[in-house]
């Protein structure tokens, strides 16, 4: 498959020089779902802000080979303007892309539209649920149309019923756009019913421990779920983050 | 807190009041006060009623240098806090010089300012030192605003292009935003504050504001009338904050948890 983000040797270390990160070799490639999954504190939210550019590595490289996509960016709190109102909230990518007011608004209510929240256009997001607010949040990236999607444990902060239905709403965006995401997790079961490929990850210094690939049929949904193929999934999962976390002990 | 019903909260404090009036008129009356130490609330409505029109043209000098030091306060502050956030450099250097502008006592700088700017000029010494005065409140209210904008809303607008200019128009101002109106509810009422001790510390008669006519009726033993200047002067500054509250509530009653009501 294609690799569209290659890191090679990335570190980054704190203003005291103790490195928290690395270093690490990764390939993100075209139209995987890719988990990053580690105990807190592991660097995984440090290789995603590396992978958006909002972090530079202190040593390795960070390499586009296809040149670098239009990335959309979830982070774990909603993160909208509160003065503004849902849809204005959706449009901010494409207002700061410079894109007419018009097709903007249109973009954005299709985002909406597409996540579920058709009506709510106008309003403030003090006024959604917080699993309403992270979908304002997700049609915010989509709205962009981005070709990698980075997501810094979004669902961690909601309900399981709300983390449920949006995980399996994500499923669905991921395919039909054949998206690319990167999903930072600290869930197995998260990751577990997500995900095509799974890299756990060592806590301090975060290096990666191994990697899981899944054969999940792409029709993933609620039976899923329950069903015994799942139950061994996630044992395997569970089975590699554990053995992660023992190499670090 | 039990709820009482909106109109018996706002008659509260109005049936206390007409009742203290009442109190202190009958005492007054009772006790037989001179009318040079304690006047009763009807000698001071006389008052009021009798120099309206020179009492009413105080507090207009005093209204209008109040506002215009206000209006440059805010102005000013907010332009200052924005150089703040886009250069630590500026920061570093002016900084405490603003503190220190806000730390002297306004009465120890006021015949400094009054003999540099010179008597006859004297309404523009006022709205200096008024402004002094009003000035602090909106530069930390903003700079602590500007600041407090969301870290990761910063870095989605970084991750979109954004440039300074946008980062700045349409997330920190936004963010600043009810700081700021805060600082001005406290701003609006030390520009009042500022303008009075101003009054006072120019002395003079060449100052016609309500500080100053209160000055001079003290001199002369007017307690009544001193009492009327008084009332007005609270007044405005009840009026200031009011309006001031009112504007914070106007423009935040949308999206801050401060203007929301809670239904349940």
């Amino acid at each position: 498959m294609t690799i569209i983000a290659s890191l090679q040797g990335v570190e980054r270390s704190f203003s005291n020089a103790i490195k928290a990160l690395g270093p690490i070799d990764l390939a993100i490639r075209q139209s995987e779902f890719l988990s990053l999954l580690g105990p807190s504190g592991c660097g995984k939210s440090t290789t995603l802000r590396i992978v958006a550019e909002l972090l530079a590595p202190s040593a390795g490289t960070l390499q586009w080979p296809q040149g670098k996509p239009r990335i959309g960016f979830v982070f774990q709190d909603p993160t909208l303007m509160p003065w503004a109102v849902v849809r204005d909230n959706v449009r901010l990518p494409l207002d700061l892309a410079g894109v007419p007011r018009r097709e903007a608004d249109r973009s954005a209510e299709t985002a909406l539209a597409r996540v579920g929240l058709t009506g709510f256009s106008q309003a403030y997001p003090r006024a959604l649920s917080g699993g309403m607010r992270m979908r304002v949040s997700i049609a915010r990236a989509l709205a962009a149309k981005p070709q990698l999607l980075l997501m810094d444990e979004p669902f961690a902060a909601l309900d399981e019923i709300s983390r449920d239905a949006l995980n399996e709403d994500l499923l669905k965006l991921w395919r039909e756009d054949g998206l690319t995401i990167v999903f930072v997790t600290h869930s197995v079961y998260e990751s577990t019913f997500l995900s095509t490929r799974i890299v756990t990850m060592t806590p301090r210094p975060g290096r990666v421990a191994n990697e899981i690939h899944l054969a999940s049929p792409l029709d993933r949904t609620s039976g899923w779920r329950m069903s015994p193929e799942f139950a061994e999934a996630a044992r395997a999962v569970s089975l590699g983050l554990r053995r992660a976390t023992e190499v670090a002990a | 807190m039990t709820q009482l019903p909106r109109t018996l909260r706002m008659l509260l404090p109005v049936a206390l009041g007409i009742a203290v009036l009442l109190l202190w008129e009958a005492l007054v009356a009772a006790y037989q006060v001179p009318r040079f130490v304690l006047p009763p609330p009807s000698a001071i409505w006389a008052a009021l009623i009798a120099d309206f029109p020179s009492l009413m043209a105080s507090l207009w000098t005093t209204l209008r240098i109040t506002l215009l030091a206000f209006a440059l306060a805010v102005a000013s502050g907010v332009a200052l806090a924005v150089l703040f956030s886009q250069s630590r450099i500026v920061e570093m250097a002016l900084y405490p010089y603003a503190v220190i502008l806000q730390v002297t006592p306004i009465v120890a700088i006021a015949p400094l300012i009054v003999i540099w700017v010179g008597f006859a000029r004297i309404n523009l010494a006022l709205l200096i030192l008024a402004w002094i005065v009003a000035f602090f409140p909106i530069l930390s209210g903003t700079i602590l605003g500007l600041r407090s904008a969301d870290h990761n809303l910063i870095d989605l607008f970084r991750l979109h292009g954004a440039s300074n200019w946008q980062i700045l128009t349409r997330l920190r101002l936004p963010s600043a935003l009810p700081f700021l109106l805060n600082g001005m509810k406290t701003s609006g009422g030390l520009a009042l504050i500022g303008t009075v001790v101003a009054e006072y510390g120019a002395g003079s008669g060449t100052a016609t504001g309500l500080a100053w006519r209160i000055v001079e009726a003290g001199n002369r033993l007017q307690i009544a009338r001193m009492f009327a200047a008084l009332f007005l002067l609270a007044a405005l500054g009840v009026a200031i904050f009011f309006a001031l509250a009112v504007l914070e509530y106007w423009v935040l009653r949308k999206w801050h948890e401060s203007a929301l009501q809670r239904e349940i």
